[in-house]
Order: C-alpha cells, then sequence, then structure tokens
C-alpha cells in the first residue's frame, strides 16, 4: 500500500521546514519496513521570498509499489496536504504552474488537509476553495513558523506536523514509527512529546463538497505550440491600462497569466485620509501595485502585490501603510473603493485589521536572547507555541496568548 | 522625349578569387550591416577579404573585432535580433569556443549566417579539413549546407540568407567550406550585380520579433517543463518548413542568375545508372568525379552523389538517388568514434535515411581526408573496387574502411 503527502511551505522561509517534514516521513516509515521518497517540486523556486513550493514524501510496501511515483513531479492524490503557512490554503500559485491551486486540489478524495494557524477549522475553511468529494480540515494550533534561507527555526513545528500525520493518515507513518525515527534522528525527548501532544490535539473537521469557498480559482490554460509566438518572443505589457469610470486615473499594465494571490503573506493597507499623496509608494514598489486613483491617491492592487512590504517602510506618514497578515483577509477588493463607498466604515474595517493580534503575528525567527527556551517550556507546558515577531513597542516575551 | 525603361541588369562580372573571397562578395551584395571577426585559420580569408571590401568604400557595414569567438557570436546574435543582417565565421576549435551562444541561436529563432572554413579540431593542432567542428551542429536547429566550388559558395551564400530570413523559418544557417582546398583556392566566379539580388534577396524584417523599443518584447526567459518541448516542436516545424523554402529559393535563384537549376539537396554525376555510388560532401567531389570517370571508361558502373545540404536532411532525394544502386559507399571526412559500425556521421545517417526502402543497397563507411589529407585517385579507386565487390558478391565482409591511413 503507497501513501503520500505533499507540504506546500512558503520559498526561503520555510525551505527547510517542508523538507524537514517530508524526510521525517520517509525515515518513520523505514522503521516499518517501509520504502519511501522525499523530494521538492522540481519547478519550484524555493529560493524565492514567500513564493508557494512543495516538498513531497511518498512511501510504499515495496520497491515495485514506489516506482509509480518515481520520475514525477508531483503526486495529485495525496493522503494528506500540510499548509505550513495557514494563508497558502487561500490557494497556491508557484512558479511551478500557472493559474491558482486550490490547496486541496491534490489531497485524495476523503483525505486531508493539515495547517498550522491560529485559526480553528471553521474560519480557515472560508480561506479554502471546493472540492468534489468530502475531505477533512485539520488544524494544529500555532503561529506559522518562518525563518531564513540559511537558518531554521526549531520551534518543533516539523515534529507537530508528523505527530499529526500520524493520526490523520496513519497506514503513512504511525506514532511509535515517528517517535523513533525522532530519537534515532535528534535523541530529543522534548520532540517526541511535542509529537505526541500534537497527535492527540490535531483538530479535525469533516468538509462536504458543498462547503468551503465557492470563488472558482483564477485559472489558466497553458497554449498549444502554435499559439506561442516564436523566437521566444514574450509581447511587453502595456504600461497603462484604463479603467472604467477613473477619469484622470490608470492602472499600471499587468501580466495577465500571474497573479500574486497566493504569493504573499502580508498585504498592505493604507490610510487614504492621511496619506499625502508623495508617490513614494507607487514609485518603490517593485511589482507596480499601485493603481492610480482619480483622487490621486494609491490603491494597492492585490492581482500583483507580493507582499514584500516595501512601501510601508518608504511612505514617510506615520501609520499610513501597515501591513497586515494575509490571513486577515477574505477577499482581493480594491480598498479605495472600499473608502470611497463609505469612509467612516473604511476607517473602522482599517483599525480592526491593524489591530487584530490574533492573525498579525508572525514567527519570524528569534528576536531576543532566550526566547527559544522559553518557547520550549511553553511547548513542553502546552504543546502549543506562543511568541511571534515582537513589534517595536512590546517587552521581550510579551506575546499573544 | 525620352521613355524610361527599366535598365537591363548588368552582367555578371567574372572575378579571380578564392572561396572566402567568394563569400565576401555575396555578403556586398547582400549588404549586410554588421560582421565580427576574430581570427582562425581557415575562416580568416573571409574576415580579411570583408576587411578590404569596407575599406575600399565597396560595404558599409558594422565590422567588429570581438575578443573572442564567443564574443563574435553574442554580437551577431544580438545585431540580429535588433535588425541587422549578419555574417561571422569560424573553424575547427574557434567554432567550438563559441558553441554555447550557436547553440542558442536557433531557439531565438536568428537567421545568422555563418562560414565555417572546415578545420581539424584540435588536439594535434593542424589546420587541415575536417567536418567535425560544423557538424558538432547536426542536432541543434542550424541549417547546414557544403559547397564545393567557390561559385558555389557564392551563389549559396545569397540563398542563405534568403532561407534564413524567411519568417517561416528564421534559423541560422552554417555554409561548410572545405579548408585550403575552397578556402584558399582562386578560380573564376562570375559575380552578379548588385540589381540583380535585391531582385532576389529581400530585405530583412524581423516584424513583430524585433527588439526595439517601438515593440517591446521579452526574449529568452527562463522556463520550466511546461514550456520547453513546445518550444522545441516549433524549431522543428520550422526545420521541416525549411525544406520547400530551399526549393523556393533556388527556383527564384535560377530564374534570375541562370545558375542552380539543378536539384538543390544533391548533386548525382553519372549515378542514374550506377551499380555503385560514392557519396560525399565538399571539395572531395572532384577526386571522386576524376576516379568515376576513369572507371566509367574501364566500363564499371559507378557514381557519385554529393550532399549540399545535411540540414534539413533530403531523405527523398537520397532515396531517389541511392536507392537503385547495389552498394553505396559514404565517404565521411569526419569521424565519430564508437558509432554503429565504426562509422562516421554521414554514414549513419545515409544508412538510416534508405532502412525505409523496400529494397535497399549495401551502405559502406569509408573514411578518408581527415586533417585536411588528399583524397587522391586511388583512394577513390580503391574505394570503387571495393564497392563493386560487394555489388558482385552481395556480402559486406566488411562495413567500415579507413582509406589513406598509413599502416
Ligand atoms: S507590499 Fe507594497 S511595495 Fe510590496 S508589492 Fe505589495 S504594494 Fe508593492
Ligand atoms: S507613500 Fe504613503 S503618503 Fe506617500 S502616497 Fe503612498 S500612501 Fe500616500
Amino acid at each position: 500500500m503507497t501513501g503520500s503527502v505533499e507540504v506546500v511551505y512558503r520559498g526561503i522561509f520555510q525551505k527547510h521546514l517542508g523538507q524537514r517534514i517530508t524526510r521525517g516521513i520517509v525515515l518513520a516509515a523505514v522503521k516499518e519496513g517501509k520504502v519511501g521518497i522525499s523530494f521538492g517540486r522540481y519547478g519550484d523556486s524555493p529560493e524565492r521570498n514567500g513564493i508557494p513550493a512543495k516538498s513531497f514524501a511518498v512511501v510504499a510496501d515495496n520497491e515495485e509499489e514506489l516506482q509509480a511515483y518515481l520520475s514525477r513531479y508531483e503526486p495529485s492524490n495525496n493522503d494528506v496536504t500540510v499548509a505550513v503557512d495557514d494563508t497558502l490554503c487561500k490557494g497556491v500559485e508557484s512558479w511551478a504552474w500557472y493559474g491558482l491551486q486550490p490547496i486541496n486540489k491534490l489531497t485524495r478524495p476523503g483525505g486531508t488537509v493539515l495547517a498550522t494557524s491560529m485559526q480553528s477549522p471553521e474560519e480557515l475553511l472560508k480561506d479554502c476553495h471546493r472540492k468534489d468529494a468530502e475531505w477533512s480540515l485539520a488544524v494544529i494550533k500555532a503561529i506559522p513558523s518562518f525563518s531564513g534561507l540559511w537558518v531554521y527555526k526549531d520551534d518543533h513545528t516539523d515534529v507537530r506536523v508528523l505527530g499529526a500525520i500520524a493520526r490523520l493518515a496513519p497506514h503513512v507513518v504511525k506514532l511509535e514509527s515517528v517517535e523513533a525515527a525522532i530519537r534515532d534522528e535528534w535523541g530529543d525527548e522534548l520532540k517526541v512529546a511535542s509529537v505526541r501532544k500534537a497527535y492527540e490535539r490535531v483538530e479535525i473537521r469533516k468538509v462536504r463538497p458543498d462547503e468551503g469557498n465557492p470563488e472558482k480559482p483564477y485559472e489558466f490554460q497553458l497554449p498549444k505550440w502554435w499559439e506561442m509566438k516564436e523566437g521566444l518572443v514574450i509581447p511587453g505589457i502595456p504600461v497603462k491600462q484604463e479603467v472604467e469610470g477613473w477619469e484622470g486615473g490608470y492602472r499600471p499594465g499587468r501580466n495577465p497569466t500571474f497573479k500574486k494571490f497566493s504569493t504573499r503573506t502580508m498585504r498592505p493597507v493604507v490610510d487614504f485620509e492621511i496619506c499625502t499623496k508623495c508617490t513614494l509608494c507607487w514609485l518603490q514598489c517593485p511589482d507596480s501595485c499601485f493603481d492610480v486613483t482619480p483622487t490621486g491617491h494609491y490603491d494597492a492592487n492585490m492581482e500583483a502585490c507580493c507582499g514584500c512590504g516595501v512601501c510601508e517602510a518608504v511612505c514617510p506618514v506615520e501609520n499610513c501603510i501597515t501591513m497586515v497578515n494575509e490571513a486577515a483577509f477574505a477577499d482581493n477588493a480594491s480598498q479605495f473603493e472600499t473608502y470611497e463607498k463609505d469612509k467612516d466604515a473604511y476607517k473602522t474595517w482599517l483599525k480592526g485589521k491593524i489591530e487584530d493580534k490574533v492573525v498579525t503575528y508572525r514567527s519570524h525567527g528569534f528576536r531576543y536572547r532566550g526566547q527559544y527556551e522559553e518557547e520550549l517550556a511553553q511547548m513542553a507546558a502546552g504543546g502549543q507555541l506562543h511568541s511571534g515577531v515582537q513589534s517595536i513597542n512590546e517587552e521581550p516575551g510579551a506575546g499573544p496568548g | 522625349m525620352t521613355v524610361a525603361t527599366k535598365p537591363a541588369a548588368a552582367a555578371d562580372k567574372e572575378m579571380l578569387i578564392s572561396g572566402c573571397a567568394a563569400i565576401a562578395q555575396a555578403l556586398r551584395l547582400a549588404d549586410i550591416d554588421v560582421v565580427t571577426a576574430y581570427p582562425i585559420r581557415p575562416y580568416d580569408t573571409v574576415m580579411q577579404a570583408v576587411a578590404k571590401l569596407i575599406a575600399n568604400g565597396e560595404l558599409d557595414a558594422e565590422y567588429i573585432v570581438a575578443s573572442s569567438e564567443h564574443d563574435q557570436f553574442e554580437i551577431v546574435k544580438h545585431a540580429s535580433a535588433v535588425g541587422a543582417r549578419v555574417f561571422c565565421g569560424s573553424s575547427g576549435v574557434g567554432w567550438m569556443y563559441a558553441m554555447e551562444a550557436i547553440a542558442v541561436t536557433p531557439a531565438l529563432r536568428l537567421p545568422m549566417v555563418a562560414l565555417v572554413g572546415n578545420r581539424a579540431l584540435d588536439d594535434p593542432g593542424a589546420f587541415g579539413c575536417e567536418h567535425n567542428d560544423a557538424l558538432c551542429v547536426r542536432d541543434l536547429g542550424w541549417m547546414l549546407t557544403w559547397v564545393d566550388t567557390a561559385q558555389e559558395a557564392l551563389d549559396t551564400a545569397l540563398i542563405a540568407y534568403r532561407v534564413a530570413e524567411d519568417p517561416r523559418i528564421f534559423l541560422p544557417c552554417a555554409i561548410g567550406a572545405d579548408g585550403a582546398f575552397l578556402t584558399h583556392s582562386e578560380t573564376i566566379v562570375k559575380v552578379p550585380s548588385k540589381e540583380k539580388v535585391d531582385q532576389f534577396l529581400p530585405k530583412y524584417d524581423r516584424g513583430d520579433k524585433l527588439l526595439h523599443p517601438d515593440n517591446p518584447i521579452t526574449i529568452a526567459p527562463q522556463v520550466n517543463e511546461d514550456w520547453v518541448m513546445e518550444i522545441r516542436k516549433q524549431n522543428d516545424e520550422a526545420m521541416r518548413r525549411a525544406r520547400g523554402v530551399i526549393q523556393e529559393a533556388f527556383r527564384d535563384f535560377h530564374k534570375i542568375f541562370g545558375r542552380q537549376g539543378g536539384n538543390p539537396f544533391v548533386e548525382s554525376y553519372m549515378a542514374d545508372d550506377a551499380e555503385v555510388i560514392l557519396f560525399g560532401q565538399g571539395t572531395l567531389s572532384m577526386p571522386v568525379k576524376v576516379g568515376v570517370r576513369k572507371l566509367r571508361e574501364q566500363g564499371h558502373k559507378v557514381g557519385f552523389v554529393r550532399l549540399r545540404w545535411l540540414r534539413p536532411f533530403p531523405t527523398p532525394e537520397v532515396q531517389e538517388a541511392l536507392g537503385r544502386a547495389k552498394a553505396v559507399g559514404v565517404v565521411d571526412r569526419d569521424y565519430s568514434f564508437g558509432s554503429p559500425n565504426y562509422g562516421a556521421v554521414l554514414y549513419n545517417e545515409v544508412r538510416s535515411a534508405l532502412y525505409d526502402l523496400p529494397k535497399r543497397p549495401h551502405v559502406i563507411s569509408f573514411i578518408c581526408g581527415l586533417g585536411g589529407r588528399e583524397v587522391t585517385l586511388d583512394s577513390v579507386v580503391e574505394m570503387s573496387e571495393i564497392l563493386l565487390k560487394v555489388a558482385k558478391t552481395g556480402k559486406v565482409e566488411q562495413p567500415n574502411y579507413w582509406i589513406g591511413v598509413r599502416g
């Protein structure tokens, strides 16, 4: 019997995490006398900030069974799909394909999407696209773990995910074999304890085909060879495109086939009332995201934003642009249009987004000496991590929770 | 009152020039825009001839002396992308040094025309002719033609531009010219008038593939496995179309210049009724034709077929020209160590082309004239006798012979 798991992760920030999980699955399966393979999706670009990428593990009873999964880029019927960043539940658009792939697209009917998230399965389900079959959504409560290209944040996310997989798909790996593999690989009993806690505490919710985000994901048809321009020629994108009813404003031309809905983990929100129209955000944005509105404001268009945070950094007006966790948003609507419709409602919305501490916290490495030890203690006590990026004004150690 | 009449096209001018100088004349007539140079023998004679034309005010072109062969090909590659008619060339290991730029040119669909003055690949350092240098692009999407006289060199260079720059094709074309025998020997060549050439060769128009600020495009992106096969298929189709476009170009050439009326792909010499046929390309046609005549006088039905275009390979023409013979000897001025039957490149191509015939001749491989060694009359007789024996007995005792090697 074969089993496979895909781990969807964010380029650079979670590259090591993705690989550690899929390696862990194979190492655990070997303890059961099985064979396996762990590999990254080759066409991905795991060295690009935040670009969704994938790592896979396939285990089988013998080499012949495994062959059906070898020399392939991605298994298409996974027992478990892991989203190590919950914002990936909105869909995946990596460098390896075109169009938005729903997070559960390669999950087999009856399989499970497992996310690390501070949201409940109920809340997270709003982001996940519908599927033509029953499936489950499972959550390990945790702030998604982000680190860097050269460093790995050993906050137990990897082993917790392995523990949850043992619960969700015991035919892939059993709890005991995960524990044995972890003892062999790391010799760390605290990690073994984390595995067990995640095994017990993973929240699982069955999902019917009529539940979830009803939106039809953005699709892109690959052209036939005779439809492609010869000579590797790609026509340029027009500088401007007019927007109806936007006299005086315009939208920069953009790549029609590559949206960036899923590349970002954060997005800017703009307080149009205090904006001085200085143009800096519009000039400095590396992705030409800002539509120029008829009023001379700059509206970050979510079809193009990769979430880099440059606009927040260059805006000279305090609190005018704020980067907010992507998990806090349900759609890609224009902020300026919402603002124009009802200015007061917009202000309330904006305030709510900025102050939403549950989702705004992200775990981008360690910020002060002693944080790791502190987190380990939390983990040992509750099996759940509470710290994240410290805001500039916060005391060390004062995370949410 | 005078009546305006179309001036009669000026007559061809006869000049005593080398194969390389003949190509330089074609470049003048084609009014090329950019030429790059880096010296290596025997190609460098064309570079000298072009420099002289520019210095004499006969040709107005950008002449760029590059810092290496790699730069040489990179520069013309980019010039071609911005709409310049370009010329480039090299020999032996110089051509190999430029291989990275040479290899990417077909996928970019840049109609570069290049001369490969065929030279043995080092080591040992040697000037003499071998075809392995040009053959390295056999599989890459370059059109590849071999010429055997200075006249054919001039004519083929004009035809090469016409075919390469045809928007249905846009593929680079390399002209193989045997080092010394063709590149450095002077014969009388008919050089046509500019007016005639203008009738034959339209301006290079890259259309919407032109790299220009007024036509914003990106070329040569990085892609993944979802795209490469389609791009290769496009090249395959362009190469398939090249066959028809070459035929068209020869037809028009013949109409305008009165030359090149024969089969564009193969030259058959006393081969129609031949029992045995020698097959090869380039200047070995000279001693082989002499040998064929001599053997015919002695009553042997020997013939010769010369391949003119290796890419696109003229499968039907080769089948037609060789199919009726009892034995065919493919004379390779190249090697392909360890290949089937230890034969060489042309041998395996020809054998493959004949495979689908219901009744096919025996095919023997002759490796001959390496490193510029002369293919002598004695060698031709020796090869013919081997073939005649195969024809008579119907048995192939040995599939491959090295002809003219001491030992
Ligand atoms: S975060 Fe700001 S600067 Fe960065 S891509 Fe988005 S809009 Fe542009
Ligand atoms: S940088 Fe800030 S103040 Fe300047 S235009 Fe952008 S949002 Fe307005």
